[in-house]
């Protein structure tokens, strides 16, 4: 009965071989078939390049991106270290140890401090001053939020508060220009900059970012009934110039994203000499204490990565190495331990 | 429960529903809730709703409310516009339906009116090839035998002609008459059931004596049915509107569940889980470092005292900022990869049948992954394996075997010469060949005769007898049948037909010999049915031996047998059978009854077998799926003999040195456990050993275990890879396929015939081979294809594609929704525990529906392997079938992977972008591209194969990444205005993405 069953499927063949002149005669005349539509999409077979990680490739790659990634680690860690920075943390050295709090909620103190520094590297001007305080949520949700982007944008939305709670309105209910809490906690200290004795001028002019100079503060806006609540928060406002020209607030209000932050102060554009006396004289006005944050003063110039930051150029240098030591390791493991590529017996089942 | 339809009586008013067919799920005026209400009531949509309710609340709500409600928006308005429009296409050809015009009988006289006014009670007109109204009962047609021919493709999927005749007590009246007509129908309560109507009709006078007729489904015209081949046909309409036989059925199948998404939606779970379990943690720890430290915070302002319910405002927060955990985009992408999986087997050339032209088709879109997942696939036999291309091959007749040599009983010149000398025995043997069946002739104008048949055994067996010069010639309604022998011509009576069932297993027919007046039964069915009914003393031995040398060859083998009956032995008889046939209830079991009586002391004819080929690539297929460790069970309807050599046939068991048969058997349930008991204690045994064991069950027996010993027969089923179980009924098919499904096995049914539609809707999925029988296991099942060779492809290719490209999209969907998820955990580290949203309302939503959705979704066009080196080693599908590629492991380590590259991504861009440059916007935005760069080279890596598609779709997305935040930049009021093109300018920022992505590589 094999033979029997062979003698079927060989017949089978001849009757599939019949239908081929079949079919020819079905394309002749249009006859309607429910055949699929050939296309390489319907049929998934739309060309593919099918990239295999093979030992080779990888080694490659590890090698590449070694090869690549250790000399901008090493270019961002000299331009890093090009950046000469002075940081001077002076809100403990400013206050009476005892009751700093209270010293610095007393308006009728005297806050002025006078701090030193000696600048070790010769400085390139223009020299950035900013202030860096630590400890400080300008990204907390109550205070991120309290601002009214509108208000501070057109004249006719000034009475938009509604976002700016609890810094929103007066007790009589005069809408607060600029209102909310991040205008109100507007940084209050000041520094007066002396080199070698001599007062150098720190500009303060173009210290805030022009776009919004131009789009998000408006021209014909000027502060008012700005810190005149029974709570003073950071700076007062000078009620006749326009929030456009309000740089220190326009900064301020580049809200961080970190607890740690510096901003721009101002720019000294002269050049500093190496083992030249900074002598600053600070208004220490900026509560700080009460919630045990620090404060400090940071001169520093600038390179193309930006302020002094070593972190970028380690990170590559440690990618870097790792992908060469991958690189060799793989290298070695397939010289050594070399495994024919695609072959079945290796499969699970086979095995 | 009954209704009485009283006839053509305008008088008797009853509160049945017009003919109103309403097919709509939604009305004008309930569209919005009803469908909003069904769309709520999945778990996903409830909690998308109550997040973006919470964000309405804006005291806590992190972000804008728009980049919750956006999405879900455009996700419900996608869905009801999708029902909407399906609704309104039903509604339209409801609308077309209802108004068409159709002829009714009203107050003596026809009118025309809307199908939608008819009435239960109206004698309702229909012409050739108009579509039936509704479901009625045939009082007169034009054909003068009282039949008509009917197309129910609508209704069963057959294309056949199927013969519809007038009850007895209707013939004979004419179209005047008709008109008149007054009677009562007694029937049952509208059911679903398209083969059955039990009901009876009663004329009143003066048509006819008081006399009650039964009616049974074949005096019936059904609701979307054609009337073809017969001028006119009237009826009594039974059931309107939505009562109908049609109107019924309809109805939404259960959905079936695949055993990904159960997965997925357990993984849903668990991630909501871990969600609240954070949003406990956090919030808590929240509430505490506000009363610790944030009062300290002068700037921050916060109140001494608070409403109660500002203990609750920060948990709140982190509930809202945890709430994209859960990707919104989910179920969308699901559903559009699935449906193109679905399209992809639709569009498939390969397993495109030329011979029948039937392009594979998957009427259920959703289940392709669980193709990939199969373990067990139940088979039905013929016209599965087979081709059910049936022709007649060999016969024994009165003791002499006939077609032994050639192979082929027609080509014996023995046959022949028997035949050309009139032997009694193989004249009679014929005559039953010729009679006993329900074939409909058919004469053509030029003469040719052709045979419409619903059972393919007697098409082979009216051929044979035919090319053998028995020719039956013509078959009127229900009564006269003509034969043409060596140019004689009989007429015959058909008095009654015994029908066939599959309890029964044989169908017999009393014939009157117009000429003698002799009455006679004919009967043909399976050996063991008709065998037992020999007349004492009949020699029946030289018969099962040729049925078990029959069956050895793999052949079809039905026994014949006639007896004369005497007159007054019928007419008594044929009592009992009316009145069986107008029971209305247990119509089938008294009908069975009464046949019983007459069906004895047969004289047995002979036996003819039948072949069955093969179908091509049969062995092939099912060695391969077998390779991939798929276990096969063959269900059939057949008998043991012929079940094993098929099954041998098709490398479905190997013969003795190399596999082995155990066998249980037995007449009595002491001996069934027995012989159970033996073959589990064997298999427990040779478990481990290489050879192949297969167990056989016969019908009788499956029918005692599942009743007696379902556990141990469970456990024979878990060790047993292959089964063959014959003389199985279609109840016991699906019990198998429950009870597999019991022990947590993914099975796929397949098969062609109406008997394997409940299998093919009880098994996880179910696939129709489009064949012979008809479409009926086609329409019921999930997927439909022409051959079963292309079950292989539908397996190993589209099974394991959708699988593969499911595990990933769904793993990925989550991966990067906890990935932006993560860095918002870390950044609240970093912002006083308070719930700060690091990123933009803008931002979150584009990240969630648009940049990280769109490029995944080329994965439907991924292909991990060739389908040529899957079909080469289809052991890899165990992969699928054992569910390594989503499991909680996997997930686990996808959950992994998005916190560490959350970490990653995070340390770098604070650290990067620290003092002077930590600006909010800025530094959410590397953060947000870091995410971005490191989306697409996780795609990039995690695909295998790149067509042109998905290098658009990941690097166009890309770059459209920055074309669109680049154009935000350029807007004054927005939060981002100019923040992109500082970005782009400062070298720092490329470095630090450069650096990000090497990440993924540790």
């Amino acid at each position: 009965f094999i033979f029997d069953f062979f003698n079927a499927r060989l017949h089978f063949g001849c009757s599939r071989m019949q239908m081929y002149p079949l079919e020819m005669e079905g394309n002749s005349n249009p006859k309607t078939t429910n055949k699929p539509k050939y296309s390489k999409f319907t049929q998934q077979e739309l060309p593919a390049c099918k990239p295999l990680l093979t030992p080779e490739i990888v080694i490659a790659a590890f090698a590449l991106i070694g090869a690549l990634f250790v000399p901008i680690g090493l270019a961002s860690l000299h331009a890093s270290r090009q950046v000469v920075e002075l940081v001077h943390r002076y809100d403990a050295s400013c206050v009476p140890v005892d009751d700093k709090v209270g010293f610095i909620q007393n308006s009728r103190t005297d806050k002025t401090c006078t701090v030193t520094m000696t600048v070790p590297k010769y400085m390139k001007s223009p020299i950035h001053v900013y202030y860096l305080i630590d400890g400080f949520y300008q990204n907390h949700r109550r205070y991120v939020r309290s601002r009214s982007d509108k208000q501070l944008r057109y004249k006719s939305a000034a009475h938009l508060t509604s976002d700016c709670v609890p810094e929103g309105d007066t007790a009589d209910h005069a809408p607060i220009v600029p209102c909310g809490l991040v205008a109100w906690s507007l940084f209050n200290d000041t520094y007066t900059v002396r080199v070698n004795g001599v007062v150098t001028q720190v500009n303060k002019k173009d210290i805030a970012w022009k776009s919004d100079k131009n789009n998000k503060f408006g021209k014909n806006i000027y502060p008012s009934n700005f810190q005149k609540g029974r709570l003073i928060g950071g700076a007062t406002l000078n009620e006749s110039i326009p929030l456009s020209e309000q740089e220190d607030l326009i900064v301020w209000m580049r809200t961080a994203a970190l607890p740690t932050f510096r901003k721009l102060y101002g720019r000294i554009e002269k050049d500093i000499n190496a083992n030249d006396n900074v002598t600053v004289v600070i208004q220490n006005n900026y509560n700080t204490y009460s919630f045990g944050g620090s404060k400090a003063l940071v001169l520093s110039t600038a390179s193309w990565i930006g302020g002094k930051n070593n972190f970028i150029g380690i990170a590559y240098l440690t990618i870097g190495g790792l992908c060469l030591s991958l690189a060799m390791g793989f290298l070695v493991l397939y010289m050594v331990k070399r495994r024919n590529f695609g072959d079945p017996s290796n499969l699970s089942w086979n095995r | 429960m009954k209704r009485f339809v009283y006839i053509n009586d305008e008088s008797y008013q009853n509160d049945y529903c017009d003919n109103q067919i309403s097919n709509t799920k939604y009305t004008l005026w309930n569209f919005l809730p009803k469908n909003l209400w069904e769309q709520f009531r999945r778990f996903m949509n409830q909690y998308f709703l109550l997040i973006a309710c919470l964000q309405l609340w804006s005291l806590i709500t992190p972000v804008n409310p728009a980049s919750t409600w956006g999405p879900l928006i455009v996700i419900f308005a996608v869905s009801a516009t999708k029902e909407a429009w399906d609704d309104y296409n039903r509604y339209i050809s409801d609308k077309q339906a209802n108004e068409k015009k159709v002829w009714i009988v009203k107050n003596g006289a026809r009118k025309h009116i809307q199908a939608q006014d008819i009435r239960v009670g109206n004698i309702v007109w229909i012409r050739e090839n108009e579509e039936v109204p509704c479901d009625l009962v045939l009082t007169g047609t034009s054909e003068p035998q009282g039949i008509c021919h009917v197309e129910t493709a609508a209704l069963d999927g057959e294309i056949d002609l199927k013969t519809r005749v007038i009850p007895t007590t209707c013939i004979g009246l004419d179209s005047e008459q008709l008109h008149k007509i007054k009677g009562v129908i007694e029937c049952p309560i509208p059911d679903k059931d398209i083969r059955r109507f039990d009901a009876n009709i009663r004329l009143f006078p003066p048509f006819i004596d008081n006399d009650i007729c039964p009616l049974t489904i074949n005096n019936t015209l059904l609701q979307s049915c054609y009337l073809r081949n017969t001028e006119w046909a009237c009826g009594v309409a039974v059931y309107t509107g939505n009562e109908t036989k049609l109107g019924m059925s309809r109805g939404v199948p259960e959905p079936k569940l695949t055993a990904m998404d159960a997965m997925i939606d357990k993984l849903t779970g668990a991630i909501f889980l871990f969600q609240l379990a954070v949003v406990v943690v956090l919030g808590s720890a929240g509430n505490v470092w506000k009363d610790t430290e944030a009062r300290k915070q002068w700037y921050v302002k916060y109140d001494d005292d608070e409403p109660w319910y500002q203990i609750l405002v920060i948990p709140l927060r982190f509930e809202l900022l945890c709430s994209i955990m859960i990707p919104i985009s989910i179920k969308v992408s699901l559903d559009f990869v699935k449906s193109m999986y679905a399209k992809f087997i639709d569009w498939d050339e390969e397993i495109y049948d030329q011979e029948t032209d039937t392009p594979a088709h998957a009427a259920n879109t959703a289940i392709s992954e669980d193709l990939g997942q199969v373990e067990y696939i139940l088979t039905d036999k013929t016209g599965t394996l087979t081709e059910n291309k049936m022709i007649f091959r060999r016969c024994c007749i009165a003791g002499t075997l006939y077609g032994n040599e050639s192979g082929d009983a027609l080509k014996d010149i023995e046959l022949l010469n028997a035949v050309a000398d009139n032997s009694p025995h193989v004249i009679k043997f014929l005559t039953v060949m010729a009679l006993c069946n329900t074939v409909i002739p058919i004469k053509s104008p030029s003469g040719t005769i052709s045979y419409k048949a619903q059972s393919q055994d007697e098409d082979a067996l009216v051929n044979a007898a035919s090319n053998l010069h028995v020719v039956l010639v013509s078959k009127n309604g229900n009564n006269a049948a003509e034969i043409h022998f060596n140019r004689r011509v009989i007429q015959y009576e058909i008095l009654d037909i015994l029908e066939f069932t599959s309890d029964r297993k044989r169908m017999s027919i009393v014939i009157s010999d117009s000429q003698s007046g002799k009455i006679f039964l004919l009967s043909k069915g399976a050996d063991e049915a008709i065998l037992p009914l020999a007349y004492c003393g009949q020699q029946i031995k030289t018969f099962v031996d040729a049925v078990d040398k029959y069956a050895q060859l793999g052949l079809r083998t039905l026994c014949l047998g006639w007896r004369e009956l005497s007159l007054e032995e019928y007419l008594e008889w044929s009592r009992l059978f009316k009145e069986a046939n107008s029971a209305l209830v247990d119509r089938e079991w008294k009908v069975a009854e009464v046949c019983q009586k007459l069906e004895h002391t047969l004289d047995i004819l002979g036996i003819s077998a039948i072949e069955d080929r093969l179908q091509d690539g049969v062995p092939e297929t099912i060695e391969i799926l077998r390779q991939s460790g798929i276990n096969f069970w063959m269900l059939t309807g057949d008998k043991q003999s012929t079940a094993i050599q098929i099954a041998l046939l098709c490398n479905l068991i190997s013969s003795e040195p190399k596999g082995q048969l155990l066998y249980i058997n037995g007449k009595t349930e002491d001996e069934v456990a027995r012989s159970l008991e033996r073959v589990l204690l064997t298999m427990r045994i040779t478990s481990s050993e290489p050879k192949e064991l297969a167990f056989v069950v016969d019908g009788w027996a499956l029918e005692i275990i599942l009743t007696r010993y379902k556990e141990a027969f469970t456990e024979l089923a878990v060790l047993s890879k292959t089964a063959i179980c014959c003389r199985v009924t279609p109840s016991q098919k699906a019990q198998l396929v429950k009870l597999l499904k019991s022990c947590d096995y993914r099975t796929l049914a397949i098969g062609d015939g109406g008997n394997d539609v409940r299998m093919i809707q009880q098994a996880h999925i179910g696939v129709g081979i489009s064949g012979r029988e008809g479409l009926q296991a086609a329409r019921a099942a999930d997927y439909s294809i022409g051959k079963f060779r292309f079950l292989k492809r539908l397996i190993l290719v589209h099974g394991r594609y959708s699988y593969n490209r499911t595990a990933f999209l769904s793993q990925y969907s989550f991966y990067k929704s906890l990935l932006i998820c993560f860095i918002q955990i870390l950044f609240s580290f970093v912002s006083g525990i308070a719930g700060t949203s690091l990123f933009n309302s803008v931002s979150l939503m584009a990240y969630n529906v648009f940049y990280t959705s769109i490029p995944v979704l080329t994965t439907v066009l991924d292909k991990d392997l060739s389908e040529k080196t899957v079909t080469q080693n289809p052991e890899i599908l165990l992969y699928c079938q054992a569910g390594r590629l989503l499991n909680p492991s996997t997930f686990a380590g996808w959950f992994g992977r998005s916190l560490y590259h959350a970490i990653v991504v995070f340390l770098i861009t604070i650290h990067a972008y620290a003092n002077e440059k930590s600006e909010m916007e800025e530094l959410s935005m590397v953060a947000l591209s870091g995410s971005i760069w490191l989306q697409a080279f996780v795609v990039t890596l995690e695909m295998s194969s790149f067509t042109f598609l998905q290098f658009l779709a990941i690097w166009g997305n890309f770059a459209a990444f920055y074309v669109i935040n680049l154009c935000i930049s350029t807007i004054p009021t927005a939060g981002m205005y100019t923040i992109m093109f500082r970005l782009c300018r400062q070298p720092s920022y490329w470095i630090t993405m450069l650096v990000s992505i090497t990440i993924m590589f540790f």
